[in-house]
């Protein structure tokens, strides 16, 4: 850590794109993860709402919680079918692990913007510190959606679930749940590998020689979309 | 090599404290609407359906705009860049609101 005069290097194209200006003040590689991200939420978007609509053409379960029981002839209330946690056979315990992910999530968002606030002042450590604990988070949250996704596919000792038979309901309700949590945890797989990609750069130290970190801030604005997905996906999937 | 000309002086800024404590309080805000959303969940009868999906869309809105607006700083970029973000989110609502009208027609159909 040496003290002498500030050497500040603008993000390329942070000053001016090669145009000679630059557009909405932000350089080209931020505005277009920005681009990327509004498609990427459309896509999300498509399959929720798709779920949504599926949903309503199916009848819904009209009798009291206490005596619902899983039938295909109506869709299941998603805290009866998501009650189990690990290590605790048989114990019920409804969205309680869906809300720990849930946490796990966004304390790895947390832990990612405090790698960018690292960034900015140029903190190599500090980047190194917070991407770590970012590449953990994301690696439990896909260590839980493993388990999650064998219960579900093992079931609760009938005919477990999978794209054509489900034995929580209509098939669709699996269908649906591969599809969305599979997506949105390929995009987590994506982000833990990108996450890294920035590590190992930090470690070794390209962006000290480059002169600015925009890098982390770049793939941070990625992780923060995969949690607001999961956020999305939280309520409309477990909780409505 | 080891002496070469460039060698990169990195000059390392002291923590921003102000901003992080910010982010924290934001994490914290996301924590506790969570809460909410469990304690509702659970709290809140299945009967008021209605109820419990208002609260909970409200919940969500909340939480994405604190996750778009502070993590990933879209409050505090330019008004052009923010805009050019969120106005195209009005096609997703225009998707949902022709999906659920599709929705209900399939359900007069099928009766």
């Amino acid at each position: 850590m040496s003290h002498t005069s500030p050497v500040v290097v603008p993000a390329p194209g942070k000053t001016e794109w090669d145009g000679g200006v630059s557009p909405m003040n932000a350089s080209y590689g931020k505005l277009m993860m920005w681009f990327f991200l509004l498609s990427d939420a459309f896509t999300f978007s498509a399959l929720l709402i798709t779920y949504g609509l599926v949903r309503s053409s199916h009848p819904a379960y009209d009798g009291t919680v206490e005596n619902f029981v899983f039938s295909p002839a109506y869709w299941p209330i998603p805290e009866k079918v998501f009650a189990s946690i690990p290590f605790f056979h048989g114990l019920h315990a409804p969205l309680v692990f869906v809300g720990i992910m849930t946490f796990i999530l966004i304390m790895s968002s947390v832990t990612m913007v405090l790698a960018v606030e690292a960034g900015q002042r140029m903190d190599r450590r500090a980047v190194e510190k917070w991407m770590l604990w970012t590449i953990l988070g994301g690696i439990c949250f896909l260590s839980c959606q493993a388990w999650e996704w064998t219960h579900f596919i093992i079931g609760d000792g009938v005919t477990g679930a999978n794209l054509v038979r489900n034995e929580y309901g209509p098939p669709d309700f699996a269908d649906f749940f591969f599809f969305i949590t599979g997506f949105h945890g390929f995009h987590v797989f994506s982000g833990v590998l990108l996450n890294f990609l920035i590590f190992y750069n930090t470690v070794t130290g390209v962006y000290d020689r480059r002169g600015h970190y925009e890098m982390v801030e770049k793939v941070g604005l990625y992780w923060h979309f995969v949690d607001l997905v999961w956020v999305f996906v939280f309520t409309f999937f477990y909780l409505v | 090599m080891a002496h070469h000309a460039e060698e990169t002086t990195v000059t390392v800024l002291p923590p921003d404290k102000a901003r992080i404590k910010k982010l924290w309080q934001v994490a914290g805000i996301l924590g506790i609407i969570t809460l909410i959303e469990f304690g509702v969940a659970f709290g809140v009868p299945h009967e008021m359906k209605d109820l419990r999906v208002w609260i909970f869309i409200g919940m969500t809105i909340i939480k994405a705009a604190y996750i778009v607006g502070e993590f990933m700083h879209l409050r505090h970029e330019t008004k052009v860049l923010m805009w050019s973000i969120l106005v195209p989110i009005v096609f997703i609502v225009w998707m949902l609101v022709a999906f659920v009208y599709e929705g209900m027609s399939i359900g007069d159909v099928r009766i």
